[in-house]
Order: structure tokens, then C-alpha cells, then sequence
């Protein structure tokens, strides 16, 4: 068991708890807005191919980032108009959009590379580049620095986000905006505006933490990358419910478990002898969702006007 | 049914199409060919119709079980998970007592695929009704819970030992229900359409039945349209969201029928090619009836169907773009309200939410997913 505990495992930690912060936090935007936002899965999806295919091309992972965060704010732009111009059903169109993902990038990357599913693997030199790469240090702390500056930008944005929501004016409205519609619009605040800020930002967010997926830990994309961190996402958002900080540590706990799965195959047995299975330590950021839902570890309410698209003239 | 209830799923059909051309177009190749190798395979006999049919059944199962759920205000998003239990519950039975003559296995493992689904189904209900959390998430999260706890049974106790596919062992021979390919004459029976399609259309039916010619349809109807309202008429809200995720999840689970006893005879892990989600477009495009349903799931199969040749006989269009197209459908049936304000010559946009009609629907579910 000893083995295990070690220092690679909070590194570890750090690295499968990246994407989903990003990606949480995007998921806060749009949900302080008021917008559900099921379609985590499906921005990431889209950040993970776009940031790839770029960064091909461009030979900069920079330039991958940026076009996975447009990638994302352009696609959460069609779930916002469909969810707010025409008052979609929120849930069904996050689940729209998911499903065209899992076959756009098939799509694309079978016309611009000629394979089905997956992109060309980008040199590990072009690939995001660990905070060691960009500060030198001397070799005995280079452990320490051996995290993704994509990691430590998370971190950054977390921080940025706990500002805005509590200390702007624009996180004042996006509040408003998610609580109580009516009364933000008699206040003055363009309720719909808000809205849309908040979903495109979410959109922007997911995309880089897409891309962190494709261009950071991996060097390509494959079908389907993300494999319901989407999903994840949004069970540490409600998990954090709705809060900047608190969703941050609970993407935390769901990156501990994830990297307690991966050092214990093959190592820790099972009094059978057997390996431990994987999936029940898989199940646990699902169980655990359900059971904060229903109440038993404190309450997570949910911004009041969450799902409920606003009609000016009701 | 009204015009606009052909009219507007028919749009939303025409757009996509339209946005996938466009997609085709980019790309660089021929839509017209695309959707000619697309919409034409699918019609020819014996092999499209049959595969046609074929993957039509798993459609018509969730397309349902999303359709009852959305009659109660609800909106299952697990029949994903429900139908993956119940493949494996079915399995199980046929496994387990393989010895029994058929006519008693083969009931006894249908029994099992809806008991099964709708048990997992319960779980989102009894959520609802006991502690207000929302069954979306819920659902979301069970689907989860399912495939790894269905994975892992078959990978640690089902599997034949050294099987290097996560396979469960074979059902017995008693279970297997027969091909429509040893009744129809010109159809041959390595097309794996089976007595399950006929069921499919016959739980269509049923389902027309409860929801409109009993009591119980009724309960779950006024449900969905008015909550509070039901509950003064003397309906118990909570029994009833128990009850519609149990019903539904009982359709979704009859997708395992079809699967175990009708097609594989065995429980091949990841089976479903997004049936689940899938069947919530076809719920919306077919407004939530069960002839609509049943239509709609006929597109989306001739679509699954033609993905093939679409792989093979195109330069540079994989059969990706079939799920392109169905993710177009279900964003513009989802934005009906686009046609419909176009519809009323720019009318107030109120009449939206209020022109679903016999349906509550995606409105029904909107309104009550503010409690997550």
C-alpha cells in the first residue's frame, strides 16, 4: 500500500484533475447564468480535436490553445442561441451537441487526414509545455516544477473566477441572472446578454481543457478522448455546488481517484488474489454525485433559475 | 394529429440534411451522392430492409421509453444504462438456467430484461420523489454506474476464461428467439431481424393504449401537463414519477431482447451504439407518439444502415456523418420554436411554449428541470 502514496501520485493528481477543473469551471459560467450545461462533453470534445488539428499545422501549441478556446466559444454559441433565442429544451440540446461531436471529428480528421477518428501525432517538442520547460530551475526541484503550465493556469483561473463571480459587477449580474430573471430584468440587466456571456465563456473553458487532453497529457486526438470527463465535470460542479473553490477540489477528489485506479493495477490484490477492479474506484465520482444530490452530505442547491429559459413577456 | 405535428419534424429533417450538405460540401465530396448511398441502401431487399428493420428495434424501444417519461414531465436520459442492465439481466437468466424448455425460458428472460430495466429506472424515481434531486443528473450518473457494474461482472465472473472479447458464455439454446428470416421467405437468417422488432411495434401499440385509453395513461399525462394541478385532482405526484421511470425504463430495457436472445445469444459488452441517446431524438422527432416513434426510428435506422456504403464508396466522407445528421435533427426539433415563428408570420413567441399540443414534452421537461 505504501508504494503507492507517493509523490507521483499527487502529480498525478494534479495531471487527471486539470481537464476536469477547466472544464467545471467552464461549466459554472454557464450554470451561474442559469443555462444547463450538459454539454461539457461535447465542448471538450471539440477543444481536444481542434487543438490537435492546429497545432499540427501551426507548430505551436500556443496557437492550438487559442483555436480550441474559439472552437469551444464557437460551438457553445449554438447551444446559446438554440437555448436562448428559441428557448430549446437546455438538456436536449447539450445532448445534440455531444452526439455531434463524437462524429465531427471523425468526419473532419477522416478529410484532413485520411484517417478515421484520429489526428496525426503532433513532435513532443510542439506539445504544452511543462512549467519546468518554461522556468529553469535547478535539477534536484525539478519535481516540483514538473507540472503542465496548464495546470498552474487552472489554478490561476480558479482564482479569477472566484473574483469575478463575487467582486465584479458582471459576476453580480451573471448571479442574478441564474437566481431570480425576473428580477435582474426589472434591475436593468439585459438578462439574455448575461446569458450568453456565460455559455460562450463556458464554451471557451471546456475547450482548453480539451485541448490540455490532446496537446498536454496525450500528443493526438483520438475518437471519443474524453471518455465522459464532460461528465465528470459536471458531477464536480454540483459536488462544489456551483462554487469556484469548492468545485476545484471536488475535480481534486475525482483526480485522486482516478490516479489511485491507475497505480493500483497491477500492484495492490485483492485477498483473492485478484486485481482490484477497476470499475467500483470508476463509480465513485458517480455514487458520490447522487448521493450529494439527494442531500445526505449537506445541500447543494442549485442556481434558482437553472433550466428555465426566460420569457420576457410571461 | 395536426398538420404541424408532420410539418415541424419534417422541417427539422429538411434542415439538417440542408446543414449536412453544407458539412458534405466543405469537405469535398458530392452530398448528393453522400445521401443517394445514405437513404438507397437502406431499401434494398433483402439486406437494407432487413438491417433496416433491424436496427429500427433498439430504436423503437428507447424512443418509447423517452416518449412515456417525457408524458410524465420527465426526462430520461439513462435509458443508455437501464438497457445495458437489462442485456445483461437477460443474459444472465439465459445462462443461469439454460436447461428449461423454451417456451418457459424464453418469457422468463424478456421478464428479466423489463424487470431489470425498470428497476434501474426506479433509482432516478425514487430520487425525485423522496429527496427533490433532479433525475437528469441522476440518470447521467447511473449510466455510468451501469456499464462499469455490468463490465465488471462480466469481465470478473461471466466471461469464458481466457475469452480474450468481454463477452459473457453463450445462453442456452432454449432462449434464443427465432430470426423473421426462418418465417419470410427470401430472407436470409444471418440478418439478425428477429421476433424483438415485432414486439417493438406491439410495445408501440401498447404504449398508444396506456397513455391514452387508461387511467393510468391519464394519471401519468395529467402528471406531465400540470403537476400541481394533478396533485389537487387527487393524483399522488410522487408514485407517479416512480411508476413513469419504472414504465420507461421497462421499454428501455427491452432493447436486451432483442440484443441477447434475438442477435448475439450472449452479453457482448458495449454493445449499444448510443441507443439510448439516440432514442431521445427519436422521442422528440416523433413528437413524443408511439406512430411517430415508430416512424422516426425507421429514419434514424436507414441512416445507421447507410452509414456503411457512405464508408466505403466515399472519397472522403466517413460514416461519421450519420451521427453528424442525427445530432442535427435533435438540435433543430429541439429549436422547434425557429419554425414556429416563422410558422405565425413572427407571431409573439409565447405561442411557442404553448403549441406543443398533445404534447408536453421538451416544454414539460424544461419546466421542471429548475431543481437540479
Amino acid at each position: 500500500m505504501r508504494d503507492i502514496f507517493t509523490i507521483s501520485l499527487v502529480f498525478s493528481t494534479i495531471r487527471l484533475a486539470t481537464p476536469l477543473v477547466w472544464a467545471a469551471i467552464g461549466g459554472l459560467y454557464s450554470e451561474r447564468s442559469g443555462v444547463i450545461n450538459i454539454a461539457l462533453e461535447g465542448l471538450m470534445l471539440a477543444g481536444a480535436f481542434t487543438a490537435a488539428a492546429v497545432t499540427f499545422y501551426a507548430h505551436s501549441p500556443w496557437v492550438g490553445l487559442g483555436a480550441a478556446g474559439l472552437a469551444g466559444a464557437l460551438v457553445a454559441s449554438v447551444l446559446a442561441i438554440v437555448c436562448i433565442r428559441f428557448k430549446a429544451n437546455e438538456v436536449v440540446a447539450g445532448t445534440g451537441i455531444n452526439i455531434l461531436f463524437l462524429g465531427l471529428p471523425g468526419v473532419l480528421s477522416g478529410a484532413l487526414f485520411l484517417s478515421s477518428g484520429s489526428t496525426p501525432q503532433v513532435p513532443q517538442e510542439q506539445l504544452l509545455p511543462t512549467l519546468a520547460q518554461l522556468v529553469p530551475v535547478a535539477p534536484q526541484w525539478r519535481i516540483f516544477t514538473n507540472v503542465s503550465a496548464i495546470s498552474m493556469l487552472a489554478l490561476f483561473i480558479v482564482g479569477c473566477t472566484w473574483y469575478v463571480l463575487y467582486r465584479t459587477p458582471f459576476g453580480l449580474r451573471l448571479r442574478s441572472v441564474g437566481e431570480n430573471p425576473e428580477a435582474a430584468d426589472a434591475a436593468g440587466i439585459r438578462v439574455e446578454r448575461i446569458r450568453y456571456a456565460g455559455v460562450v465563456l463556458s464554451g471557451v473553458l471546456a475547450g482548453i481543457g480539451g485541448a490540455y487532453l490532446s496537446i498536454g497529457q496525450s500528443s493526438l486526438f483520438t475518437r471519443n478522448m474524453t471518455a465522459g470527463r464532460g461528465f465528470i465535470a459536471l458531477a464536480a460542479l454540483i459536488f462544489g455546488k456551483w462554487r469556484p473553490v469548492q468545485t476545484m477540489l471536488a475535480c481534486l477528489l475525482f483526480g485522486f481517484a482516478d490516479a489511485v485506479t491507475i497505480q493500483m493495477q497491477g500492484v495492490v490484490k485483492m485477498p483473492s488474489g485478484d486485481d482490484v477492479p477497476v470499475q467500483f474506484i470508476q463509480m465513485i465520482p458517480y455514487l458520490v454525485t447522487i448521493v450529494v444530490l439527494a442531500g445526505f452530505i449537506g445541500q447543494s442547491r442549485a442556481p434558482g433559475a437553472l433550466g428555465v429559459p426566460y420569457d420576457k413577456e410571461a | 394529429m395536426k398538420l404541424r405535428d408532420l410539418l415541424f419534424p419534417l422541417m427539422a429533417v429538411v434542415c439538417a440534411f440542408a446543414v449536412g450538405a453544407v458539412v458534405v460540401l466543405i469537405i469535398g465530396d458530392s452530398p448528393l451522392q453522400v445521401f443517394s448511398l445514405l437513404l438507397g441502401s437502406a431499401l434494398s431487399w433483402p439486406d437494407g430492409i432487413g438491417y433496416t428493420l433491424f436496427f429500427a428495434t433498439p430504436l423503437i424501444f428507447t424512443g418509447l421509453a423517452v416518449a412515456v417519461a417525457l408524458h410524465g414531465g420527465l426526462l430520461n436520459i439513462g435509458a443508455e444504462g437501464q438497457l445495458y442492465v437489462a442485456a445483461f439481466a437477460t443474459a444472465w437468466v439465459g445462462i443461469t438456467f439454460a436447461g428449461l424448455p423454451s417456451l418457459l425460458l424464453v418469457p422468463l428472460c424478456c421478464l428479466a430484461a423489463v424487470l431489470a430495466g425498470a428497476a434501474w429506472a426506479a433509482i432516478p424515481g425514487v430520487l425525485k420523489a423522496r429527496f427533490g434531486s433532479h433525475e437528469v443528473i441522476n440518470t447521467i450518473m447511473l449510466n455510468f454506474i451501469a456499464v462499469a457494474l455490468v463490465g465488471y461482472l462480466t469481465q470478473y465472473h461471466y466471461r469464458i476464461p481466457g475469452d480474450p472479447i468481454m463477452e459473457s458464455a453463450p445462453i442456452g439454446d432454449t432462449a434464443q428467439i427465432a430470426r423473421l428470416g426462418s418465417v419470410i421467405p427470401g430472407l436470409p437468417e444471418r440478418i439478425p431481424l428477429n421476433v424483438a422488432f415485432l414486439l417493438a411495434l406491439l410495445a408501440a401499440w401498447c404504449v398508444y393504449v396506456l397513455l391514452w385509453k387508461t387511467t393510468w395513461g391519464y394519471e401519468i399525462r395529467a402528471t406531465g401537463q400540470n403537476p400541481a394541478a394533478a396533485e389537487y385532482g387527487g393524483i399522488s405526484i410522487r408514485r407517479q414519477m416512480v411508476l413513469t421511470m419504472a414504465i420507461s425504463g421497462g421499454l428501455a430495457g427491452m432493447v436486451g431482447i432483442n440484443e441477447v436472445l434475438g442477435y448475439r445469444y450472449r452479453y457482448y459488452d458495449g454493445f449499444s451504439d448510443n441507443y439510448g441517446f439516440t432514442g431521445i431524438a427519436v422521442a422528440l422527432l416523433g413528437r413524443n407518439h408511439p406512430a411517430g416513434v415508430v416512424l422516426a426510428a425507421l429514419l434514424f435506422a436507414v441512416l445507421q444502415r447507410g452509414g456503411v456504403p457512405v464508408d466505403a464508396f466515399t472519397q472522403l466522407v466517413s460514416k461519421d456523418i450519420v451521427q453528424i445528421l442525427q445530432a442535427l435533427v435533435i438540435l433543430f426539433v429541439a429549436a422547434e420554436a425557429m419554425f414556429q415563428w416563422k410558422w405565425a408570420g413572427g407571431r409573439r413567441q409565447g405561442t411557442a411554449s404553448g403549441s406543443a399540443g398533445a404534447v408536453p414534452s421538451a416544454q414539460a421537461g424544461t419546466a421542471t428541470v429548475g431543481k437540479i
